[in-house]
This record gives C-alpha cells, sequence and structure tokens, in this order.
C-alpha cells in the first residue's frame, strides 16, 4: 500500500468540493444519525482539525507523540487569555491560540526530536505531563490550576471592556456569538477551519515536502545517503501538527470559553492516537473518521443506562432481554472508556491500518470478483488513496 | 541532617515500588521486546487483590447489637469473627500480607493470559503498535476493576502492630523527631528481598541463564533449540508477580483506586529510560534514585528555589538522560540507540 | 603515484578500531577522476568499514577522507551526499513503502532542492522534468514496467538495480558500490555491467567492491587489495592478476 498516490489535480479538486459539502451539509445528513445538533458537530470539527493535524506527523513520518495534548491545552489557555486581555473576538483567540502552541512545539519538538523510536515517545509524554503539572501546581498564576481558567467581569479586554452589570460577555465574531442562529454560527465556524485545516493537509500529501516525509517515515537513513538533513522536515512536520493542535484547542475555547489543566493529560494524547488509527494511519480522509466516530459513539454510548438498554431489547424474549442488558450493559454509559479501550486493541490487533484499510480492502475485493470472470487474473496493483 | 536522612527514607518506599515496576517493565522489554504499557495495570491488579481478600474476609452477617438494649439494632460481623472469634479478627487485620499468597496465584495466571492471549502475537510487530495494544488493554483492565469496585480510592490498613511509626532518629542517633512509618520501612524491607530473589533466580537457576542470554542475544538462543516461548511465558509471569506484589503491599500506603496503575506506569517508563532499557540493575537503581530525588525536591528548601520542581522532576531527569546518554545509567551501548 | 591527473578520492591514513580489532590499519587510496577503481580482498577485510568511513557512516579513528578539496571527515551522511558522492549499500536501502518511481524521485529532488526545502503547496504532478527523468532513468534500468508498484515487493535483484537508479539520478560525481551484483543472477549481473559501462563512459567515477572477478575484471581500471584492514596490492588488473601477494591473500579462493 503507497501512502501518497500520484493523483491528478482534478481529482483532488473534486475531492475537495465534496469534502467541503458533506461538512458544510453537516446538519442536513447527520439528522437521520441524531447527531445533527451544534454541539456535537462542532466537536466533530474541533477534534477533527485535532486528528488531521496529528496525522501530518504521526501518519507521514512515523514519529508517535504520546504529548499532543499538551498543544492543545496550550491553544485553550492562551484563547481564553486572549479573551480577558483583548477582545472577545474570536480573531485573536484563534490566531495566538495557534501561534503560541506553535511555538511551544518548536521547543518541545526541537529537544524530542534529537531521539527517534520509542524515546521520542517518552520524551514527548515527559514534556506533557510537567506541562499538566505545572499547570496544576506552580502556574497556576496563569492558569487557575483545578478551578480552570475562565471569564471574569472585570477582564481588562482593551478591546472591548465589558459593559456595565451585563453578565459574562460571549465570544463573537464581528458582532455574531457562537450561540447565533441556534449554535450554527459556532459549528460553521470550526467548519469553515476544517475544510481550510483539510486542503492544506491535501496540499501537504500531494506535495514534495510531503513525499521527503513519508521517505523519512520509510527509511530515515536512506534519507540521510541521500542527501537530506532529516531533522528540519520532521521538526516543520511536528510544528505544523502543533499548531493544528492549538487551533483546535482555542476552537475548544471559542466555543466554550473556559480552560482546564486536564485537556493536557496524556490520556487525552492518547485519544487522538486512537482517532487517528481507528481512521487509518496516514490516509487523508482516515483520521477525520476515527475522531468523527469516536466522538458520535462517545456521545450515543456514554449517554445510554440500562432502563434504555431495556427498551431497546423489549423485542426479546425475557431472559434474552435481560441477557443482552447484562451483556452490554458494562460498555455504555460510565464504561464507555471500556468500549474505547477494547476498541483500540481490536482494531490494532485485526485491522493496523484502520477502517480506510478495511474500505480499501472491500474495494479490492468486489473489484476481483467483478473482474474475477475476465480471464486476466493480473489485477493491476493501484495505489490505495484514503 | 535530620531533613536529609527523612527524605531519604521517604524516597525509599516510593522508589522501591518505582524499582519493582521498572523491574518487570525491563524483564519484559530485555527478554521478549515487548514495550508493555500495561504493566502498570498489573500493578494495580496487585492492589485490587488485596482489596479482594479484605471483601472476601469481612463478609458478614447482621446479628443483634447487644450493646443497644432499648430497640433492636442490628450491626454486621464477618463471618471469621463469629466462627473463630479473637483468631478471624487477627486473619482479617492481617489481610494485607496474606493477600501475597492470594496475589501470587492469580498474577502468575493473569500473566500467562495475557502473554498467550495477547503479548505473544505482538513480539514481531512495531514498538509503536506495542505501546499501543497495550495501552488499549490497560484501559480496558482499569474500566473493568472501575466497574467492579466504584472510582473512590478504598483505603486498606496495615495490621496493628506495624501500624505506629519507628523511631528512626535514636536508632541512628540522631534527634527523636525523626519517626518513620513501620509499614513504609517494611515495603522497602520488601521490595529489596523480592527484587534480591529475582535476582538470584536470574543469576542462580538454569531458566534464569537462559533468561539472561536471551537478554543478552535474543537471536541466538532461540537458534540454540531451547524452547524460547514457553521461557517467556515464564518471564512474562515472573514480571506480572513482581508488579502485583508490588501492587499488594502499597495497598496500605496510599489506598488503591482503578486508575493508580496509569499513574504509576508513565513515572515507571521514565524509570526504566533513565535506568537503561534493558538493563536490570539499571532499572533497579534508578527506581531508587527517583524516588529519593523526587521526595529531596519536595523539600520547602529546595521549592523555594525551583518552585514547583518536585512536579516535575522525574520528567526533567528523564528528557536529560534521554538527550545526554540515551542507554540510560546501565543500560548497554547500542540497545534502542539507532 | 606521480601522475599528474585530478584526485577525486583521496584517501590518507585512515585507522579505525572495533573494541581491539583493528579493521582498517593506515590505508591509503588515490581515486583518479573517471576511473574505475575496484576494491577487491576476502571476507572481513574492512572493505565495507573503509566505505562506510567514505560517507560518514563511520568516524575514522584517525587519518582523513579527501573529495576533491572538501574535507569529508566528519561531515554527516547528507552533506556528504551533497557534496557529490552517492552509495549503493550491499543490502539494498531503499524506501519499500513508496512506488519505484517515488523512489528515484526522492533522490533527484535532493539533488534539486538541497538539503532541506519547505514547499508544502507545490503538487508532485507538477514535477514534470523531475517525473520525466525519473521515468528515464527507470527505462533506463528496465524497471519501467513497475513503475507504479510498491517497491516492497520487488526481487532482491531488482531492488538492487533500483538502488542504482536512485543514485544515478543524482549524477554523483563519485559513485561507491558495495556488491552491486551480489545475489543476482548470472543474466542480471550482466545487465548490470552493461549498464555500468555505459555510465563509465560519461565520466563518473566509482569505486566499486566485488567478489565476483569476472565483474571486477570486466570493470576496473585499477584495483586495490585489501586484507586484513590493510592494502597489500594495488595497480592495473593485469598487474594484481600477478602478484604472489594477492594469491597468498586469497589461498586459491579465487582463481584470478
Amino acid at each position: 500500500m503507497s501512502i501518497l498516490s500520484m493523483q491528478s489535480s482534478r481529482k483532488d479538486v473534486v475531492l475537495m468540493i465534496a469534502f467541503a459539502a458533506a461538512v458544510l451539509a453537516m446538519p442536513i445528513w447527520l439528522e437521520p444519525f441524531g447527531a445533527a445538533y451544534p454541539d456535537l458537530m462542532q466537536k466533530f470539527a474541533i477534534f477533527g482539525i485535532f486528528a488531521i493535524g496529528f496525522n501530518i506527523l504521526f501518519g507521514l513520518t512515523g514519529y508517535l507523540s504520546f504529548g499532543h495534548a499538551a498543544f492543545l491545552g496550550v491553544g485553550s489557555y492562551t484563547a481564553v487569555w486572549m479573551f480577558k486581555l483583548l477582545s472577545m473576538n474570536i480573531i485573536p483567540a484563534l490566531i495566538f491560540g495557534t501561534l503560541i502552541a506553535g511555538l511551544f512545539a518548536v521547543l518541545i519538538g526541537f529537544i524530542s526530536l534529537r531521539r527517534s523510536g520509542i524515546y521520542f515517545s517518552i520524551l514527548t509524554l515527559a514534556f506533557a505531563q510537567m506541562s499538566y503539572n505545572m499547570a496544576y501546581s506552580v502556574l497556576t498564576p496563569i492558569t487557575n490550576g483545578e478551578t480552570g481558567l475562565q471569564l471574569a467581569q472585570d477582564d481588562p479586554r482593551i478591546f472591548d471592556a465589558a459593559a456595565e452589570g451585563s453578565g459574562l460577555p460571549l465570544p463573537e465574531l464581528f458582532g455574531v456569538t457562537m450561540q447565533d442562529f441556534d449554535g450554527l454560527a459556532g459549528f460553521y465556524i470550526c467548519g469553515i477551519l476544517l475544510i481550510i485545516a483539510f486542503y492544506i493537509s491535501l496540499r501537504i500529501f500531494r506535495s514534495p515536502f510531503g513525499m521527503k516525509l513519508v521517505a523519512i517515515k520509510s527509511n530515515q537513513n536512506r534519507m540521510g545517503y541521500t542527501g537530506f538533513n532529516t531533522r528540519p522536515y520532521l521538526l516543520v512536520a511536528f510544528v505544523i501538527s502543533g499548531m493544528y493542535a492549538g487551533l483546535a484547542g482555542s476552537l475548544m475555547a471559542v466555543t466554550d470559553p473556559l480552560a482546564g489543566a486536564e485537556r493536557m493529560q496524556w490520556t487525552a494524547s492518547g485519544e487522538v492516537v486512537l482517532m487517528t488509527i481507528l481512521g487509518g494511519v496516514g490516509t487523508l480522509i482516515g483520521p477525520l473518521l476515527g475522531a468523527g466516530l469516536i466522538k458520535y459513539f462517545e456521545n450515543i454510548f456514554s449517554a445510554y443506562n440500562e432502563q434504555i438498554l431495556h427498551d431497546i431489547f423489549s423485542f426479546l424474549p425475557e431472559f434474552l432481554e435481560n441477557f443482552m442488558v447484562f451483556i452490554v450493559n458494562p460498555f455504555v454509559g460510565e464504561g464507555w472508556h471500556l468500549t474505547l479501550g477494547a476498541l483500540f486493541m481490536v482494531i490494532v490487533i485485526f485491522l493496523p491500518g484502520g477502517i480506510m484499510e478495511g474500505v480499501n480492502r472491500l474495494i479490492a475485493w468486489v473489484k476481483r470478483d467483478r473482474s474475477g470472470s475476465s480471464g486476466d487474473g493480473k489485477a493491476k496493483p493501484q495505489a490505495s488513496e484514503g | 541532617m535530620d531533613a536529609l536522612v527523612l527524605q531519604i527514607l521517604n524516597g525509599l518506599d516510593k522508589g522501591g515500588a518505582y524499582a519493582l515496576i521498572a523491574l518487570g517493565l525491563t524483564l519484559a522489554f530485555g527478554t521478549l521486546g515487548i514495550v508493555n504499557f500495561a504493566h502498570g495495570a498489573l500493578f494495580m491488579l496487585g492492589a485490587f487483590c488485596a482489596v479482594s481478600l479484605q471483601r472476601i474476609l469481612t463478609i458478614s452477617q447482621k446479628v443483634r447489637d447487644e450493646s443497644i438494649t432499648f430497640f433492636e439494632a442490628y450491626k454486621e460481623v464477618p463471618y471469621l469473627e463469629l466462627w473463630l472469634g479473637d483468631t478471624g479478627t487477627k486473619i482479617i487485620e492481617w489481610s494485607v500480607p496474606l493477600s501475597i499468597l492470594m496475589a501470587i496465584p492469580i498474577m502468575v495466571l493473569i500473566g500467562i493470559a495475557m502473554e498467550r492471549g495477547l503479548i505473544r502475537f505482538f513480539y514481531k510487530r512495531t514498538h509503536a503498535e506495542q505501546i499501543l495494544v497495550t495501552f488499549g488493554l490497560a484501559i480496558v483492565l482499569q474500566e473493568i476493576v472501575k466497574s467492579l469496585f466504584g472510582a473512590n480510592p478504598i483505603p486498606q490498613s496495615a495490621p496493628e502492630i506495624v501500624s505506629g511509626s519507628a523511631n528512626v532518629g535514636a536508632f541512628l542517633g540522631l534527634s527523636d523527631t525523626l519517626v518513620y512509618p513501620y509499614w513504609r520501612l517494611i515495603y522497602f524491607t520488601f521490595a529489596v528481598a523480592v527484587i534480591g530473589g529475582v535476582f538470584a533466580f536470574l543469576q542462580y537457576t538454569t531458566y534464569g541463564m537462559v533468561v539472561r542470554a536471551g537478554m543478552a542475544d535474543r537471536d541466538t538462543v532461540g537458534l540454540l533449540g531451547i524452547n524460547i516461548q514457553r521461557r517467556f511465558t515464564i518471564v512474562f509471569a515472573l514480571a506480572a508477580v513482581v508488579a502485583g506484589l508490588a501492587g499488594v503491599m502499597y495497598t496500605p500506603v496510599v489506598p488503591p483506586d482503578y486508575h493508580m496503575g496509569m499513574d504509576f506506569l508513565v513515572l515507571s517508563f521514565v524509570v526504566v529510560v533513565v535506568g537503561g532499557m534493558g538493563s536490570l540493575p539499571g532499572a533497579v537503581a534508578a527506581g531508587f534514585l527517583l524516588g529519593i530525588l523526587e521526595s529531596f525536591s519536595s523539600m520547602n528548601e529546595i521549592k523555594q528555589i525551583f518552585p514547583g520542581i518536585d512536579q516535575i522532576i522525574i520528567y526533567l531527569i528523564a528528557v536529560v538522560v534521554i538527550l545526554v546518554r540515551p542507554r540510560g545509567l546501565m543500560g548497554r551501548k547500542g540497545v534502542m540507540e539507532s | 603515484m606521480s601522475e599528474s591527473e585530478n584526485i577525486v578520492l583521496d584517501v590518507t591514513g585512515v585507522q579505525k578500531t572495533f573494541g581491539g580489532l583493528q579493521a582498517l590499519s593506515n590505508i591509503n587510496l588515490k581515486v583518479k577522476e573517471g576511473e574505475t577503481h575496484a576494491i577487491i580482498g576476502p571476507n572481513g577485510a574492512g572493505k565495507s568499514t573503509l566505505l562506510n568511513v567514505c560517507i560518514g557512516r563511520l568516524e575514522p579513528d584517525e587519518g582523513s577522507v579527501m573529495f576533491g578539496d572538501v574535507m569529508l571527515t566528519g561531515l554527516t551522511p547528507y552533506q556528504i551526499n551533497q557534496a557529490g558522492v552517492a552509495r549503493v549499500f550491499q543490502t539494498p536501502e531503499i524506501f519499500p513503502d513508496l512506488t519505484l518511481l517515488q523512489n528515484v524521485m526522492i533522490p533527484a529532488l535532493a539533488k534539486r532542492d538541497g538539503e532541506f526545502k519547505f514547499n508544502p503547496f507545490k503538487s508532485i504532478n507538477e514535477e514534470k522534468a523531475l517525473i520525466d527523468e525519473a521515468q528515464h532513468i527507470l527505462e533506463d534500468l528496465g524497471l519501467a514496467d513497475q513503475m507504479n508498484n510498491v517497491s516492497a515487493s520487488m526481487s532482491r535483484g531488482d531492488k538492487r538495480r533500483l538502488e542504482l537508479a536512485m543514485c544515478l539520478i543524482q549524477h554523483p560525481k563519485l559513485l561507491l558500490l558495495d556488491e552491486p551484483t551480489a545475489g543476482m543472477s548470472r543474466h542480471d549481473t550482466n545487465r548490470t555491467i552493461e549498464l555500468l559501462k555505459r555510465i563509465k563512459s560519461r565520466g563518473m567515477t566509482k569505486v566499486i567492491i566485488e567478489h565476483d572477478m569476472h565483474v571486477v575484471f570486466s570493470l576496473a581500471d585499477r584495483i586495490s587489495v585489501l586484507a586484513q584492514g590493510a592494502i597489500i596490492a594495488g595497480g592495473t588488473p593485469d598487474e594484481v592478476r600477478g602478484n604472489p601477494k594477492v594469491q597468498e591473500a586469497y589461498l586459491g579462493g579465487a582463481h584470478l
């Protein structure tokens, strides 16, 4: 399976238009799945951006970072501070959230990329844990510790100081708050940024730069003997993915203006790894699919309880109904994480290429079935695409 | 001087826990080549062996409370006390040390099941995939424990006789105010004993010899026609037992909860890296060293100079070690260095 | 050596020990521009170690390697490559996850873009000139029909030819070949000899390590014989063929 395919640019235009249409029409086509409400769709978009960015590092270069949640947290904190200091307009929050996260990524990446393999993973993990621990302790003046960083009535906000006694202000974009149009305003801001993020990722995948990143993953030594200084390539990929995480983090603050250290915990880093793996590492769409599915099922599963399960299985004879509820119950509601962990294992064991590999296998199987009668058994291997 | 001794003592028990977990991690990595992110979960399972035994021993019956006379009151009395009287009470009191007897076979079984059922399929796959699958397993195990025992920490107590503190100061000829809980001393001694046991096993048994040879050169040992598969399973079970025992004995120090494994895992990995991937003495030394350093850095004098240093000291040391000396304190040259 | 011809590779006084074992002792070697210089010698003589020192994989304990007027000792592998030295390894070092075409385009990009270039918004499809050049070289080596296959699935001999293509597309001034025909069939070996002869006419300097004397005597202008880490003989193929020291080193293992 080749990660990069040399596709015609026309196909990419079609892909891009289809993708943009799908994102913009989410409120329509998610309706039948019961997922068409703004809160959830915002989550799809935000975690989609996070996963797309993570995939630029892990998918293309193969460097597994276990500390990307740190950048998510930095983005969130920065965005809230921008709300507090500058303005409730989301533009400075998004720009600075992304940039400051990028700055952190330069620092952490510069040090961590001096090593590869498991040492790189441990280094990124160590940095993220340090950030997390410090956010709870010495950095309390900046992070507000366990309470989390929130807006306050008396924030300076030099560009638009709050009107007296009007309650806490809401993040807005030139007068439109995130809650306007039944919350769809917030979703469309996230959605449009997702489309841009996807476009940039597509261009990187199709560029010589992206091809070199995959070559690093494939054989880093050879890259050296071929004349490339691999470290700046890796650092750039690391910083780009850190900035994606920062953007996702600031969007979290934009849609809900508070920031807490738990966003930086290493389990949050693990979640984005899972999203990427579930969808398909190194594919374009896979990480997005992974992020969407996980957030969707998290939403559905964690809402279930024993009563709802009894309703679902009520068509069965009673002892079967009870049995099914007994089996399924530990996996839903509070037990959602159990499902997640089990899913993680199943994917890594049986489908290391994620959903996209499954889809490609299915397509190949259907094609072979169809061409089976044509006599020519030699299927021309085609670069797979995601 | 007192303060220094106290900090060293304080670091010993936590260092002992790090060392025991890191020892198992290193065994699994050195012989089997497996990066096991579920190792912390084994520590947690050990701790919950102690919780389970305590629950079993205190299964109770409602009996009339004779001390209350003016209405019918009932109280729960464990069957053990009803049947055996004072002996029963004593058995319950000693439930943590007794749990060791129960934890050993259970951890052996869990270790074998894990290796045969999952780990062995990952010997030939990448470290990243090993990390991911064991990470998933760790989540599954901790969620199962959470659904069985709830999310809150469950305090366990040490037997009465060792629940006090030792007057270490008087013993060492220092001030009388220097006291240290007996149980933590016991934990340290226990850790040293278990570590000694593992090293003796590796040094003096033929099994251990093969394991050490395997750590030095896995391919060659496989070629010698030694049934490496079965030995791998046993090594993994041994690692599981060590982690489990570390967990059992740790319960009176910190009340166990379902995510204690993850908390310790991340730190223990760092310990392994500092000690040198694949070096058993390195893992033990680094475990104690980092435990003591962590406790030093929580001294007020130090925190005044470097605020928050106690929160990050271990990670900081790991970063420096990986960058300056990637093979760790005692690792062999070439292991994972490329 | 009194000739005033241009010396491309100049190895002087190189020493290398591995834990007490002398792998290279006081190696002096001069390779002239445009020549094909073969290094032969029994197994373990230090031939690959010598190449590793030349391309920066190993640092010599003593001595230096000059490439034209560039000091290679102390440079990183990528700097050495950018200076104009390419190498074919004993076990093929290719990009197994990429297609053949992409495998060849990567070194072409290194030649054109240098050690680092950030161009994320340029599409690979717009690199028409590079694609053409890559296709051309794959045709040249008879790999064009597999162009869009992933290289991991190729035969070992094909992988070697692909690696050669990856080096040739860079038009290096100096090409180091470590047993380029090992494991190849007679047919493929002859094809490779033909190919190497063809590029010889383009004036590329080559250093080649080889066990197959047929290959050596078909290609080499000069030969150096390495035994136990030292050069014991050197000269034209005819001179080396008649040298009793060489016969002794091989102990009749190969009939020169």
